[in-house]
């Protein structure tokens, strides 16, 4: 566990209450990372995630004032245990009021190359290069990635999200793999959309998307259109597949910092993620418990905390969850 | 010293004459002609470049005639086509367009396809003709219309974007295979150039705030850089205020609370994603105008850029955004008159209600919409 930066920590004890109260045998390792110091942190975050191969995690906030030697600690954990996959669930929560309804996507991003490369430099004074890199390896993987999971869901279709009308080489070669990858699935239809559109097409019509898989940068933007539409940040789980490990989070990766320690943050994400995290782990009821009690505790608009409209509080809201917890299952007690 | 400066303007003056002189002789051996010339001068009779892309431009273009005419405009055309799709892009076509505008100065234009095929050139005419005629600033005011009711009402924020360099450099190369590399260049000469002008965009409009977009915690130098160009310039102007945000952020806080924003600058991609978000968030690429500047010209197109080809021949493609858009034209060549009765002839046509084409809502043609604006051209001659 990494509760990271901002609103993270208080909601990871909210979390260790929840796992407590509901008796899931998992335990933390607790991992300080902070973007103030050195390396030597985020190098033990990365092996304490080695050794448990799943973790929860808060955001890291990334300084922009520091020299550019720094690089994101969120990136170097992504990049370094090779999370190729960042995975969101779009989905409308019952008694959340937002302007659009019924909103069920399911977001693949590419998440160790494109622009965040962090290869920069400035090649005359004054003038800036960033280079962003496509691979054909990662793109056929990760096109793969999302063509499997639309399988497993049994979804019927995937949109390719890009922009190669500029990018022709780069974006173009993403576009290609997935046309590739898509032939081997006849049952799911495929199509591609440019990304200018495409956030034009979410917020006027988002219903018409199923699953949709993109390079980085994209996939950063559409995240936070899509966790928008249903209602914020603090309500969206994402995860962060690799081969070997897997890193849950929530879904638009902000620290909130200016609702840090006011008992105000929106634990629905936080929890939503761990459940993510119980699921792969093959804790399927467990998951399902904690998951039923966080949408019925929802039905209750006393306890929405501000994001969403309501006057609640993050206990307020964490009380009323451990309440269906308890009813849910039937325990008064663990035993 | 002042001796010199006294001879200058003589100098000035004498050849200022000789001008004058050479009109009144040009004017005696041709009299019929100077006649005509001398009426267009009377009543001002613009000439604007105007080229109509692929998908629905041509039709849109034919809708901004047809009201022009109405309307009594007095603006001449001249149009040239310049299509990648249909074979029709060349280097001189491109020159032709860029002397039309050298003497014009002012275009509208429709959306130029880009095709998606890599045929040995990366960059687009698009691209080129922005790059050739140095269009560095796209400006999209997304403004609701009353009477069109969409998920967020009264929504008025301006969109300023960097768009000569950013990702749409079109350096690109392949350099071990299965490996590409995509260059994106940001430079200290061209961020600061589109911070101020987007500082004296929103001194001029009266306009109170101002927000950076960028993703400076990714992209450290280049971003970093514009950051840093951006709040340079912002110390020059203490009365509008400045704050930034990171892209992925402003989505979100675009579909969730977009009233909080006032003027947004970025560069290039970030422009784009954000001008059809904001586009979709008021009503779609139909009803949002958007117009492009550089030192010398301004070109007037639409707010979003797409050809909307699936529409094309059916009559359906919504002209509300290039009326618009010819209406900020006609404001931009001082022909205010002509611009307010056009533009509250489609305001008022859109607030009534009646008459809205599909993207709207409703079940009327382009033809339907376009007469329904002629008809209000002139509400108070019926009255």
């Amino acid at each position: 566990m990494i509760p990271g930066d901002g609103i993270g920590p208080e909601l990871m004890l909210h979390v260790k209450e929840v796992f407590r109260q509901a008796c899931i045998p998992v335990d933390f390792e607790e991992v300080r990372v902070s973007s103030q110091l050195a390396e030597d942190d985020i190098q033990n975050a990365i092996m304490a995630i080695r050794r448990n191969r799943v973790a929860l995690k808060g955001n890291i906030e990334t300084n922009h004032n520091l020299p550019p030697s720094h690089k994101s600690r969120n990136n170097i954990l992504r990049t370094s245990l090779d999370l190729y996959a960042n995975v969101i669930h779009c989905q409308s929560l019952p008694r959340v009021l937002t302007r659009h309804r019924d909103i069920d996507i399911l977001i693949v991003r590419e998440n160790t190359e494109g622009e965040y490369s962090s290869l920069e430099h400035e090649s005359v004074s004054g003038v800036v290069e960033c280079l962003k890199i496509i691979t054909k390896a990662r793109s056929l993987r990760i096109a793969d990635y999302a063509f499997r999971l639309a399988r497993e869901a049994g979804r019927a279709k995937v949109t390719a999200v890009h922009k190669a009308n500029i990018m022709k080489l780069g974006d173009g070669l993403f576009l290609q793999c997935c046309r590739e990858v898509a032939g081997g699935y006849p049952e799911i239809t495929f199509e591609s959309m440019i990304v200018d559109n495409t956030t034009m097409q979410l917020v006027s019509r988002p219903q018409q998307f199923d699953v949709m898989v993109m390079p980085n940068l994209y996939g950063n933007i559409v995240n936070n259109v899509c966790a928008g539409l249903v209602g914020g940040p603090g309500l969206v789980p994402g995860a962060n597949y690799g081969r070997d490990f897997a890193v849950f989070e929530t879904a638009t990766r902000n620290t909130g910092k200016s609702i840090a320690q006011k008992n105000v943050a929106n634990p629905t994400a936080t929890l939503l993620a761990a459940c993510m995290m119980l699921d792969h782990l093959r804790l399927h009821s467990f998951a399902t418990t904690i998951r039923q009690a966080v949408l019925a505790s929802l039905d209750d608009e006393a306890t929405h905390t501000p994001d969403i409209g309501g006057q609640g509080t993050t206990s307020g809201a964490v009380q009323s969850i451990l309440r269906h917890v308890r009813t849910a299952s039937g325990w008064s007690q663990c035993s | 010293m002042s001796a010199i400066s006294v001879r200058a303007v003589a100098g000035a003056l004498l050849r200022a004459q000789g001008r004058g002189a050479w009109r009144t002789l040009s004017a005696s051996a041709a009299p019929q002609q100077t006649l005509r010339s001398q009426t267009e001068k009377h009543e001002g009779l613009f000439k604007v470049t105007m080229l109509p892309g692929d998908g629905v431009g041509p039709e849109l273009m034919h809708s901004v005639k047809e009201v022009f005419k109405a309307a009594g405009v007095p603006v001449e055309f001249d149009e040239h086509h310049l299509s990648e799709v249909q074979n029709m892009a060349s280097e001189e076509k491109l020159d032709e367009v860029v002397d039309s505008m050298k003497e014009s100065k002012v275009a509208i234009i429709g959306k130029i396809h880009t095709p998606m095929e890599y045929k040995g050139e990366l960059a687009s005419y698009d691209m080129r003709l922005r790059r050739k005629l140095d269009l560095f600033a796209n400006v999209v005011h997304v403004n609701s219309l009353p009477g069109f009711k969409t998920r967020h009402n009264n929504l008025d924020l301006v969109i300023i974007r960097e768009q000569t360099e950013g990702e749409y450099s079109s350096l690109e190369h392949e350099s071990v295979k299965g490996v590409i590399e995509c260059l994106k260049i940001i430079t200290r000469d061209k961020s600061q150039r589109i911070a101020k002008f987007a500082f004296d965009y929103a001194t001029k409009k009266g306009r109170s705030k101002v927000t950076a977009v960028h993703k400076a915690n990714i992209m450290k130098l280049g971003d970093g850089l514009f950051l840093q160009c951006c709040e340079e310039v912002a110390e020059l102007y203490p009365k509008i205020k400045f704050d930034t945000m990171i892209i992925d952020n402003c989505c979100m806080q675009l579909v969730q609370n977009p009233h909080q924003f006032d003027v947004l600058v970025m560069p290039n991609l970030y422009g784009n994603i954000i001008d059809n978000l904001a586009a979709g968030l008021v009503g779609g690429a139909g009803v949002v105008p958007g117009e492009s500047y550089s030192a010398e010209y301004a070109v007037f197109e639409m707010g979003a850029r797409h050809p909307f080809a699936q529409a094309v021949g059916r009559n359906i493609a919504n002209p509300t955004a290039m009326l618009l858009s010819a209406a900020n034209m006609l404001r931009h060549l001082n022909l205010e008159y002509h611009s307010n009765v056009i533009s509250d002839a489609v305001k008022r046509v859109i607030k009534v209600g009646k008459v809205r084409t599909r993207d709207m809502g409703g079940y009327s043609t382009t033809s339907d919409f376009i007469k329904s604006v002629t008809d209000n051209l002139h509400p108070h001659y019926g009255v």
